[in-house]
């Protein structure tokens, strides 16, 4: 290799370095601007993963249910809480979670079904499967889970299943005034009592609240509870009435039912004694023939009938439970009830206006209450001269409770007419009423009822230190082919204090069964009887009702008073 | 923070002050939002699968710390041995995806796994970094010897990993090994018309996908038609951000951890973003752009090709994997499985990038003597610099 050779090596060498450094740097360059558009579409692919960041939480609404399904969406809104007189809260909503599903999303509809139906109690997996693997977008699976059940049904990670927030209907004191306040069905529409009767109300958001008084509600069905538990009564009806406003205090019907639990209720539970229940009264029905006689001017309180021996109509004869076997007065008519003399003051009052006065005491039309389940009375069609004098002492006429405890207010409230609500009325609310009966009769009425507390066949319904007036009725009820002697309708109509009345108890035991203490006797007097002299007890004090002054309200042997003797 | 001197010249020391510490602090950072969140996601899918509810928040710290190791040791290499280390291990990871599809264990209808010993390892993961420096090292020699087919060995190199990636079958790995592939191939220099051709050849395999996995065309028939069929997951994922609201349910309050399969995954930013809200979720966004960002423009300075190319690689992996993943959380894209890098779970996963991250740091230390792009810079010394790729002159001084 020459010297001029070497030099011209390194010169090539030397001009290929130049040459590469150029084409580097070219490279380099060129590789630094295209650096800058991808540095450019990463920014523009972050930035539109931010703004559809904000777009799905910020700008859209948080889930009230927009993004559900129509099905799921309407069951969004609030149904409005029912209170009784004093606030306390009878039915209210809590948070729940439905469960639903989309069928077409659903992989594994056989797995599926029965995974469900083994965390979800009260499933049926056949109507699962078929629900699950229909071909619509949309079927509930469950209504109205508890938490622990969603989170049960989370933890299966079945995909096509969603859940909707619903309200769902609580019933914070269960029994207590379950035919009262009645329930809704699973889309919170009202099926039974005041969720029905106000429903148009109540789905509308207004809160309704009831002239029931838990406390004296409680009261009657703990009374009423004992005396059927231990008259061993297959049911029984009760009602607390104002006898001013016309307001139900309280009304139980036995056997009831819890309201959150209605799905396994036996249909006779959910049955109202007190409103939907007609019955045969028997002897309370006395009342209303007295007053129509003395209203009428038939005869005084003195005024005497033969009552000396049984009574022969046609084929039929009518008896006296407690017979006295002579001419009775008025008074003693209805002290000692004598049907014999109440069919003979009914046959001079007549057909006509015997109808006419019940009529106007509401006992032969349906009573107007803001529940659905009230029956129309059992009237004689047509109304014989027999049907006058049974329909005297309570038999060929079945009537409700509810219907009872109005006719009673309307006799013991000195003769005006009254509406019976379970809608609490205002104080300032006062409507004039229509009298139905004269000031008089109703005082007379008054005290031929305590005469009955006082000496006759309601004397177990005297209640320490309060006045009761009242009158006992024994039925015996229909059954096929006439009267069954051991199946008896036993009530007591009460009003007190009677002297002025304010409060009208009505109490029934439906076939109670006599017990040794009452010598086997299941009549009013002895089963229906003392158990709304302690109903009296017990609500007396929770009305404001004060005792009456007397020896009887005194505590005789009081350790204070042997003390401030002493003093 | 450990405090060392300007003047400590041990290998920590120099490392200390050469490395990227902002990028290093929102890695850690991103990967502590990770193991907060598959703490939240996880219990939820281990009850559901019958595991012990914190099984997958134990494996995670655990994968952590190798990870953590991974990232560090990588991290400390000089240029040279990044190369080194990275051909060797896409040479290892091209035989373990051979072996995934004679060996491999079938999970979901796919082979993908490895099992080492209770250990499944995915090694399409550590495919991907390595590739991605592979290739540079190829691209960037096409430069620096004259004639050197640089294009095709980069090409090949990627036909032949996307040829097992498909094989597995794995579309969303194979869909981010070739826009790495295109993205190296654009930035060293191939013609424009070239990319519009790749595009277009591009957009013929996507049809092809389509035409040859019935569960791609599934998944792209759903997004553009959700009423086709089962879009459960990307449903619930979409109620997840409405329901978590700005602020969120609060950690651990949420509810699509219970309902999706993949809670822990591939949508574990939807946990994000009904745990934690709107705020947080773009924190999350706010990490990786700056991580991708910042590393993108970094680059901006170096001068070194290889260094451009193989960094700029890696990034655009792990961004591409981001975006894909959060675009199908909140419904901008078709359903892929695609982790969320440093964040979901996964233990191949967080190595990989760990190492991936690793190099990147390593490649982009300031060293000292390389001159930058704004400094003077002698052609003698370019040239000694580019003799050898990536070989920093530091070693006998400029000039």
């Amino acid at each position: 290799m020459t010297a001029r050779d070497g030099q011209y090596d390194r010169r090539r060498g030397l001009r290929r370095f130049v040459q590469l450094e150029g084409v580097a740097k070219q490279a380099l360059d060129t590789g630094h601007v295209r650096l800058i558009a991808v540095a450019a579409g990463f920014a523009l692919c972050f930035l539109v993963i931010a703004g559809r960041l904000i777009g799905l939480t910020a700008l859209a609404p948080r889930d009230d249910g927009a993004n559900l399904p129509a099905e799921a969406r309407q069951v969004h809104s609030a149904r409005a809480e029912i209170l009784d007189r004093q606030g306390v809260l009878l039915a209210g909503n809590v948070r729940a979670v439905s469960l639903f599903a989309n069928p077409r999303k659903v992989m594994d509809a056989a797995r599926a079904a029965s995974q469900l139906a083994a965390v979800l109690p009260g499933l049926e997996q056949e109507n699962v499967l078929r629900a699950l693997s229909s071909d619509r977008g949309f079927v509930w699976v469950k209504r109205q889970l508890s938490p622990r059940q969603q989170d049960a049904v989370n933890r299966l990670g079945i995909p096509g299943l969603g859940f909707a927030d619903e309200e769902r209907r609580v019933y914070p004191l269960g029994r207590l005034a379950a035919h009262v306040v009645g329930f809704t069905g699973v889309d919170r529409e009202g099926l039974t009592g005041i969720e029905k009767g106000r429903d148009d109300d109540l789905s509308a958001g207004r809160t309704t609240t009831l002239s029931i008084d838990v406390r004296v509600q409680h009261a009657l069905r703990a009374e009423l509870l004992a005396s059927v538990e231990e008259f061993q009564a297959i049911g029984a009806a009760a009602i607390v009435m104002d006898v001013h406003s016309g307001e139900i205090v309280a009304m139980v019907s036995l056997p009831d039912f819890d309201p959150d639990a209605k799905d396994e209720v036996p249909a006779d539970n959910l049955f109202n004694r007190a409103t939907l229940g007609v019955y045969e009264m028997g002897s309370t029905f006395k009342a209303f023939n007295t007053a129509a006689a003395l209203e009428f001017g038939l005869a005084g309180l003195t005024d005497t009938y033969d009552a000396s021996k049984p009574l022969r109509v046609a084929r039929f004869t009518i008896n006296d439970d407690h017979a006295k076997n002579r001419w009775l007065t008025v008074a003693e008519i209805f002290q000692y009830s004598s049907n014999i003399g109440s069919a003979r003051m009914a046959l001079d009052l007549g057909p006509d206006r015997q109808r006419a006065f019940l009529k106007s005491l509401g006992l032969l039309d349906r009573p107007q209450i803001e529940i659905p389940e009230v029956s129309a009375p059992m009237v004689p069609s047509p109304w014989r001269e027999i049907s006058t004098m049974t329909v005297a002492y309570g038999h060929g006429i079945a009537v409700s409770p509810l219907q009872m405890a109005t006719a009673y207010s309307i006799v013991v409230n000195g003769g005006l007419a009254v509406t019976p609500t379970l809608i609490a009325r205002r104080p300032d609310e006062q409507n004039p009423s229509p009298r139905i009966l004269s000031e008089r009769t109703s005082q007379s009425m008054r005290e031929l009822l305590s005469l009955v507390v006082e000496d006759g066949t309601g004397k177990q319904a005297k209640a320490k230190g309060y006045l009761v007036g009242g009158k006992t009725g024994t039925a015996e009820k229909a059954g096929a082919g006439g009267y069954r002697r051991n199946a008896l309708l036993s009530s007591f109509v009460a009003a007190f204090p009677i002297d002025d009345p304010r409060y009208v108890v009505f109490v029934a035991l439906d076939e109670p069964k006599g017990i040794k203490r009452t010598f086997n006797f299941a009549t009013a007097g002895w089963t229906a009887a003392p158990a709304v002299s302690r109903v009296v007890s017990r609500i007396a004090p929770l009305l404001g009702v004060a005792p009456a002054p007397g020896p009887a309200a005194v505590p005789s042997d009081s350790l204070l008073v042997s003390v401030s003797k002493d003093r | 923070m450990i405090d060392f001197g300007r003047t400590d010249r041990s290998v920590v020391g120099r490392w200390w002050w050469t490395v990227d510490r902002w990028t290093l602090l929102v890695l850690l950072l991103t990967m502590a939002v990770g193991v907060f969140l598959i703490m939240a996601a996880s219990p939820a899918v281990a009850d559901r699968i019958g595991l012990e509810s914190f099984h997958f928040v134990r494996r995670q710290i655990l994968f952590l710390v190798p990870a953590l190791l991974a990232l560090f040791g990588m991290s400390l290499l000089p240029v040279l041995w990044v190369r080194r280390i990275a051909v060797v291990g896409f040479v290892l990871s091209l035989v373990l995806l051979v072996g995934t599809l004679i060996g491999g264990d079938s999970i979901k209808g796919a082979r993908r796994w490895l099992d080492f010993g209770g250990f499944l390892l995915q090694p399409s993961e550590f495919a991907k970094p390595t590739f991605a420096v592979f290739a540079a090292w190829m691209l960037s020699q096409r430069v620096t010897q004259p004639g050197f087919p640089g294009y095709t060995f980069a090409t090949v190199a990627a036909a032949i990993l996307i040829g097992l990636l498909l094989l597995q079958p794995d579309v969303g790995m194979t869909l981010v090994v070739a826009c790495v592939w295109v993205a190296q191939m654009f930035l060293a220099g191939i013609p424009l018309f070239v990319v519009a051709v790749i595009a277009a050849v591009g957009a013929v395999g996507a049809i092809g996908a389509y035409a040859l996995f019935p569960h791609v065309a599934a998944r792209i028939d759903r997004f553009l038609d959700p009423s086709s069929g089962d879009t459960f997951q990307i449903d619930a994922s979409l109620n997840a951000f409405g329901n978590g609201g700005l602020f969120g349910t609060g950690p651990g309050e949420g509810i699509v951890k219970s309902i999706l399969p993949d809670a822990h995954a591939d949508f574990i930013f939807a946990v994000a973003g009904e745990e934690l809200g709107l705020f947080a979720s773009l924190a999350v966004v706010i990490l990786f752009a700056f991580l991708v960002l910042r590393g993108l423009v970094r680059l901006l300075r170096e001068s070194d090709l290889f260094v451009v190319l193989a960094s700029a690689g890696i990034l655009v992996q792990i961004g591409l994997q981001a975006v894909i993943n959060m675009g199908v959380n909140v419904r901008l894209l078709p359903a892929k499985g695609m982790t969320l890098p440093f964040i979901s779970y996964g233990g191949s996963s967080l190595l990989a990038l760990a190492i991936g991250m690793g190099f990147v740091l390593a490649l982009t230390r300031r060293r000292p003597g390389v001159a930058t792009m704004n400094a003077n810079r002698s052609v003698i010394s370019r040239a000694q610099v580019t003799g050898v790729a990536g070989i920093p002159i530091s070693q006998g001084g400029a000039s």
